[in-house]
């Protein structure tokens, strides 16, 4: 029975680079993909882009094609990625021009564009998903704003005989299963094979996340070999049943465990993922274990897509400041707290306006709030955190200016004091009909 | 008993909401999570954190549980003050949930 392996080779944009190199070489896959573009990553693409029209795509372009351009030539591996971010063109340029630095001839690459749709917001009056409000209320502040295109471009540029393919904003399941659906020649209006596909789709998508990272838990859920992760490969059969596995020899383990958790991983109702080509339903999922680190899948479901696609807007919602200082030995609670409520005093003084300002003690309940934190012990070593939210950069970086200070105005034996500030380049959603958005294909040949 | 000794768990976040996996160890336990880790249950446990409604999932063909917890990270992930932005920690902090059985 034929079958097709794909492999992925990083998880988001700052991933390990050697796993993917692995994958070329022992990975006996066809396809390899990189998903490397967080919902806020395309918006600083963008601002990027806006200061330098040659800038825009992910930053470690270069250095993931250099690793693995040559040998994926060589061995016919096509290469399906997101790196394009804010600019696919100017990213395809770049992997021509390393191409031809590694004296690779004969390779087409595709940039595919379209999810841009800037325009399309500002043109009409849409409503933002998470907060009910209209985008108008925040139009003069957006940045970016790229609708999630579906498998189709990638499709038609595998029928076009691409052998690279960079992408700007596309869903994430898509850059996965657009070579199933050219192998395999299955029509996008089968729905349950389309909500199959999602599954192998969304399982691969965060990379080492179903090999085993994010998933150890020492005494409970051991993972061996973290420090050399083996990255997923599916192997993937016409009606869509796949295995989830990875080379051999490689850290990390592939089990039912780690398949469930992946599963569930972002979803919110089960039985209706919406994805920009189906409506996927993983309520009947199953999972079977058919050898070591080998998982198979079946029973993704899937109903029509719907008449939108989701755009994500990015905008310029305000500025954080923030700082931190560390106290150690007996009492180090009590004069972390003094600090913190200097800080806050200190600030109200200088009369620095903040929207929001949060005071946390880390190592006591910075993270989950002072219920969950609970506890008799007295840590030996706090570390106190000041961050609030302003509307200029000048005040925002006053913030972790007066945690600073603490060094010599605040408690004894503060030390390690850090600061930072930073823009604020924030997200929301709105839903787009499919008939304003409309996708091109440009190719770069060597 | 704590909820680490019946299941594992994965936290995923979009936007201001977060969600929590629950997944049985042992598929025939799935039963007792269905019947203890409730939506109102873990909408108390985080009462500190959670500002909006907790909904429940079930997926008793693996065994698994998924809570959707909205308002759940201080603004959401791209403007949040929070340390932890993602969220990723709430599911480590449920596996200490108390659930009335015992060892």
């Amino acid at each position: 029975m034929r079958t097709i392996r794909i492999g992925s080779g990083a998880g988001y944009s700052g991933d390990r680079v050697e796993p993917a190199v692995e994958l070329v070489e022992k990975g006996d896959i066809q396809y390899l993909i990189f998903e490397c573009l967080a919902e806020r990553t395309i918006a600083i693409a963008q601002q990027a882009k806006m200061k330098d029209p040659n800038a825009g795509y992910d930053g470690l372009l270069t250095q993931r094609m250099e690793a693995v351009l040559l040998r994926c030539k060589e061995k016919g591996i096509k290469i399906i990625t997101n790196m394009g971010a804010a600019n696919p063109i100017a990213g395809a340029q770049k992997i021509k021009e390393i191409a031809q630095q590694l004296g690779i001839s004969g390779l087409k690459i595709a940039a595919v564009t379209g999810d841009d749709v800037v325009d399309v917001v500002r043109g009409g009056d849409y409503t933002i998903l998470e907060t009910g409000e209209k985008l108008s209320t925040i139009k003069d502040n957006i940045v970016s704003a790229n609708a999630y295109l579906g498998t189709r471009p990638i499709v038609e540029a595998l029928r076009g005989g691409a052998d690279v393919i960079i992408t700007g904003r596309v869903a994430d399941p898509a850059l996965f299963m657009a070579p199933l659906l050219y192998e395999f020649n299955w029509s996008e209006e089968n729905w349950d094979i389309m909500g199959q596909g999602t599954v192998t789709g969304h399982l691969l998508e965060c990379a080492g996340q179903i090999t085993g990272g994010y998933f150890a838990d020492p005494g409970y859920k051991d993972v061996q070999g973290l420090a050399r992760l083996g990255f997923p490969i599916a192997q993937v059969q016409e009606d869509g049943t796949f295995v989830i596995t990875k080379v051999p020899g490689s850290g990390g383990k592939v089990t039912l465990a780690t398949c469930k958790e992946q599963l569930l991983y972002e979803i919110h109702n089960p039985a209706a993922y919406i994805t920009p080509d189906v409506v996927a339903d993983f309520t009947g999922v199953h999972f079977t274990e058919v050898g070591e680190n080998e998982i198979k899948v079946t029973g993704g479901k899937g109903q029509p897509k719907t008449e939108f696609l989701k755009a994500s807007i990015g905008y310029v919602d305000s500025y954080m400041g923030e700082g931190q200082i560390s106290y150690a030995g007996p009492g180090a609670v009590n004069r972390g707290k003094l600090a913190l409520e200097i800080v806050e005093e200190r600030l109200k003084l200088i009369g620095v306006q903040y929207q929001e300002l949060k005071l946390d003690l880390i190592g006591v309940d910075s993270l989950h709030g002072s219920n969950l934190s609970k506890t008799e012990h007295e840590p030996y070593e706090v570390r106190a955190r000041v961050t609030g939210r302003t509307q200029s950069m000048k005040e925002a970086v006053r913030i972790g200016n007066e945690v600073e200070t603490l060094y010599t105005n605040g408690p004894a034996g503060g030390g390690g004091a850090t600061k930072s500030a930073k823009q604020v380049v924030a997200m929301v959603s709105a839903l787009v009909p499919r008939s304003l958005i409309n996708y091109k294909l440009h190719y770069e040949v060597i | 008993m704590k909820l680490r000794e019946l299941a594992h768990s994965r936290t995923g976040d979009k936007g201001n909401i977060s969600n929590i996996s629950v997944i049985a160890h042992d598929p025939a336990q799935y039963p007792i999570l269905e019947k203890y880790v409730t939506a109102e249950i873990v909408k108390e446990f985080f009462a500190e954190i959670v500002k909006g409604d907790v909904i429940r999932y079930t997926l008793p063909s693996i065994g698994a549980l998924n809570f959707v917890l909205y308002s759940a990270l201080g603004g959401g992930v791209t403007r949040t003050l929070s340390l932890d932005a993602h969220g990723k920690g709430l599911s480590s902090a449920l596996m200490n949930l108390e659930i009335p059985l015992e060892e």
